[in-house]
């Protein structure tokens, strides 16, 4: 029940670790589906308020696809550690979020992946940024895109920026988000190819 | 045909009589949903009502309970009487003390916290806590029951153990020509080997954890310098 590190952009890594379906301690207990938690560690220094929120946005997407009812009265832990951020952390994180339910064998309805963009101040879309491009730019948006349809389970936004550069910069991701599909299917061939 | 997110299960006629889904495959109002990753695999039909089954063999280390399944819980606690197994899912299982071969109200089995049971779940869904038992449908116990003394217990991921229990398995075949041992597998990802001594039980310990990641030639080699030794 646990999972691989995550494919990094650039430098940035995180490793996934999942625990679960566990027995659940006392009032974390939900009588229909399992409770899921999300755990996000810096690489220095003890989680703060970033991480919690960040922990919440990753809960809430694992939550649309993994299929809680399954296993009802359970507790399913992700357990994330940021190795080394060298920027699109959160795209990296939600990566290594799927490839960990991916690898524990949990039940999912889809998988999914994240991409970072970022507006520079010339309206140019940067995709996985750098940390040094992320600080630049006028807005960066994080989109969560399923693999089923390529809708959008998650997006987030830091800064501003105008509707229609939004729905570019989704384009953009969902374009973006067949690579990171086939890097998954190609790691889970190579694993199945070895037994 | 084929892309990337849907598969058209036969290419020709569409099988007549009932599909059996199995693990990793659910039902929704679409179709069959893929809910887990690995290889997907078709077995024929047996009779002529069933037209065959459909599964996906993921590679997992985590078990849920499943009926019918025969599994090694280790005993952590005697509540009235019941005594509570640890299987190794979510819930902790539940065995009668009635339910072993020969066992009366007078006739209790003699288990303790920390005996080794081999059973079979009686009782296994995602509604309710697991039950098991140790005779079969017709009173016997078939093998099951309280694991004796001494022996090794380790665990392994499922799908080795799917592996060592599909008929006539290679590495079974080829260890039982090493050294004579009594092996129990449970599919709750559980051995337990008991050999003449600590030191062969030990070697056949290493030998079956290193299967997963071995292929056949590299496991071939090991037995042979483990059998001149």
């Amino acid at each position: 029940d646990r999972g691989p590190p995550s494919p990094s952009p650039g430098d940035t890594s995180v490793l996934a670790g999942l625990y679960g379906p566990v027995e659940v301690k006392g009032s974390k207990e939900l009588p229909d589906r399992a409770a899921l938690e999300v755990l996000l560690r810096p690489k220095v220094g003890l989680p703060g308020v970033m991480e919690r929120s960040r922990e919440q946005l990753l809960r809430r997407t694992c939550e649309t696809v993994v299929l809680g009812v399954l296993h009802p009265r359970t507790a399913i832990t992700l357990v994330l550690q940021v190795l080394s951020d060298a920027g699109s952390l959160l795209s990296c994180c939600l990566n290594a979020a799927c490839m960990g339910l991916l690898d524990a064998g949990l039940p999912l309805a889809s998988l999914f992946c994240g991409i970072t963009c970022a507006l520079d101040p010339h309206g140019a879309i940067i995709l996985d940024p750098t940390t040094r491009q992320e600080q630049d730019a006028r807005a960066v948006l994080t989109f969560a895109i399923d693999s089923a349809e390529r809708k959008v389970l998650t997006a987030t936004t830091r800064g501003s920026c105008s509707v229609e550069e939004m729905q570019q910069c989704l384009v953009a991701a969902q374009r973006a988000a067949d690579t990171i599909f086939q890097f998954y299917r190609d790691s889970v061939r190579r694993k199945y190819s070895k037994s | 045909d084929e892309d990337g997110e849907r598969l058209r299960l036969c290419a020709g006629v569409a099988p007549r009589g009932r599909l059996l889904c199995g693990p990793g495959l659910q039902r929704c109002a679409a179709g069959l949903l893929v809910t887990k990753c690995g290889l997907l695999r078709h077995r024929q039909a047996g009779g002529s009502a069933s037209g065959g089954a459909y599964w996906v063999d993921s590679q997992q280390k985590r078990y849920v309970p499943v009926k019918g399944d025969h599994v090694i819980g280790i005993v952590t606690a005697k509540a009235g009487d019941v005594f509570k197994l640890d299987v190794g899912g979510s819930e902790q299982a539940a065995l009668s003390y009635l339910a072993f071969e020969g066992a009366t109200k007078r006739n209790r089995p003699n288990v303790q916290v920390g005996d080794l049971i081999y059973g079979q779940f009686l009782v296994a869904n995602k509604d309710m806590e697991p039950e098991m038992v140790c005779i079969d449908s017709s009173g016997r116990s078939s093998g099951m029951g309280i694991i004796g003394q001494d022996g090794f217990l380790f665990k392994v991921s499922l799908g080795l153990i799917r592996k060592l229990l599909a008929p006539k398995c290679e590495i079974i075949q080829e260890l039982s020509q090493l050294y004579p041992f009594e092996l129990v597998l449970g599919m709750n990802g559980r051995i337990w080997v008991k050999a003449k001594t600590v030191q062969q039980t030990l070697i056949i310990v290493n030998i079956l954890e290193a299967c997963e990641y071995m292929t056949a030639e590299q496991r071939k080699q090991a037995l042979a310098k483990l059998s001149k030794n």
